[in-house]
């Protein structure tokens, strides 16, 4: 049995412990090596349904080796590490593809209270389920302390 | 180290073995075909070549290494040869392993320094990300630091890349390069870059014969030739520019063939052959498409 962490979830790997660096690096390697152009972006609001996070610096296109990705990650890192989630990404701009081929957290904030879900109970009895994070409870820039 | 881990290491390291799986000799190789003269930085190339090596033997056999410092200064004056150097030595690095990626960077202040408060770092920082695993080399180095302006935003560039230096000495190789009495003093008021960088390559000026030899292997790589008449004026030609102002090394000799290309095509086209040009032709440089040049025009050479 699977059971669900409190653990935020998104992208790939979340499920898994945290990579570790080495672990970062050569992810980002394989990206370097497929033409991805990468980027470091950060949120404090973990909702499943938040894609679009802060941009931390612009895309990263003509990088050639990891080392000048994670200058950003221990950046960003250093700024928004000790409360706000962090990924990476790597957007593959490949005719027809034109999207983001990779996603995966890079740093969590210490303490995670996790996601509450909220039943409504609508007309015939049919359920509405709601996801709410606790951490959204108080405004940006204080969650996670 | 733990005693199994010392256990493990071997007892021998075959530096004839790795030296030939490094293809480092390759490199030198096309070095010394490709460059004329510079006998002593091609010697300290070899001897920084050979340290690499021995250090990673050492490492290999479990001594005691710490990772070697390799950002450097090549000083000089114009067209010494020090940007073409530059990308061999990426290639010689990337071989050895002291790099991943083995790519040059080539900057100058303008690429590093921005024009408003809070411009320079991201400016700074992009540049450094591009050259990341590969070689940064900045070019006229001292346009960096101006002490004249205590507000100048050169100083930040220069907190980054010392910072970058010292941090990601594994990720990135720094080469400052410029003329050798601005550099010094460059060094003189900026100590921290002269601690970080441990090899100091001064590139000598180029002799009359060498100049000519340059000159000839710029023609026949471009396949072109030079009749024994334009041989002659082009030996005459060289000690006369080296005299004039604005004298650059290999890059004049570059711009005065460039310069006699052009006059050949130029005579091409005037030519009563031209409808039936063969080979030859097209590959000839004449006595005459140097001799138009500016500098045998003795009454007003700077004309
Ligand atoms: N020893 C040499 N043999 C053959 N060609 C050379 C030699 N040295 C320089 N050149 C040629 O001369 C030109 C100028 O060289 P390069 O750009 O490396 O000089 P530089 O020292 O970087 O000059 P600057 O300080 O002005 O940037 C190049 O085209 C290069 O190929
Ligand atoms: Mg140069």
């Amino acid at each position: 049995m699977h059971e669900n962490p409190r653990n935020m979830t998104q992208g790939q790997f979340s499920f898994l412990p945290p990579l570790t660096d080495d672990q970062i690096k050569a992810q980002i390697a394989y990206a370097i090596k497929k033409g991805f152009a990468l980027s470091v972006e950060y949120t404090d609001d973990p909702h499943p349904r938040n894609t679009y996070w802060e941009m931390w610096c612009q895309p990263m296109f003509d990088t050639k080796d990891p080392a000048a990705v994670m200058l950003e990650v221990n950046e960003c890192r250093k700024t928004w590490g000790a409360n706000h989630y962090i990924k990476v990404q790597a957007f593959d701009n490949s005719r027809w593809r034109e999207s983001v081929a990779m996603s995966f957290i890079v740093n969590r904030p210490k303490h995670e209270p996790g996601l509450a879900l909220a039943r409504t109970e609508g007309p015939g009895r049919t359920m509405q389920y709601r996801v709410h994070s606790y951490a959204t409870d108080k405004p940006r820039g204080e969650r996670y302390k | 180290m733990t005693a199994e881990a010392a256990e493990k290491l071997p007892e021998f390291f075959d530096l004839d073995g790795e030296f030939a799986r490094s293809n480092v000799q390759e490199v030198l190789d096309k070095l010394d075909r490709e460059l004329v003269g510079l006998a002593p930085v091609k010697q300290r190339i070899r001897e920084i070549a050979a340290l690499l090596l021995v250090d990673k033997a050492r490492r290999t056999l479990g001594l005691e290494t710490e990772p070697p410092t390799l950002h450097m200064s090549f000083t000089g004056n114009p067209g010494t040869g020090k940007t073409t150097v530059a990308l061999r030595m990426a290639e010689i690095l990337k071989n050895l392993g002291y790099i991943r990626q083995g790519h040059m960077v080539s900057v100058t202040r303008d690429d590093l320094v921005g024009q408003y408060i809070g411009h320079t770092a991201p400016k700074t920082r992009e540049v450094i990300k591009k050259a990341m695993g590969g070689v940064l080399f900045i070019d006229e180095a001292y346009y960096l630091y101006k002490p004249e302006n205590e507000r100048d935003y050169g100083q930040e560039a220069i907190e980054i890349l010392l910072q970058v230096m010292e941090n990601n000495r594994d990720d990135l190789v720094v080469i400052l390069a410029g003329y050798a009495n601005r550099m010094e003093i460059f060094f003189q008021s900026n100590p921290g870059f002269r601690s970080r960088i441990a090899h100091h390559i001064d590139f000598p000026d180029y002799s009359e014969g060498e100049l000519l030899n340059i000159a000839k292997l710029m023609v026949e790589k471009q396949q072109y030739k030079l009749t024994s008449e334009a041989e002659k004026v082009l030996k005459d030609y060289i000690p006369r520019r080296m005299r004039q102002p604005h004298f650059a090394n290999a890059r004049s000799v570059r711009n005065a063939i460039d310069r006699a290309k052009l006059r050949q095509a130029n005579r091409l086209f005037g030519s009563k052959n031209r409808t039936k040009l063969t080979k030859a032709d097209l590959t000839t440089i004449e006595a005459e498409d140097l001799l138009q040049s500016r500098v045998f025009n003795a009454v007003n050479p700077d004309k």
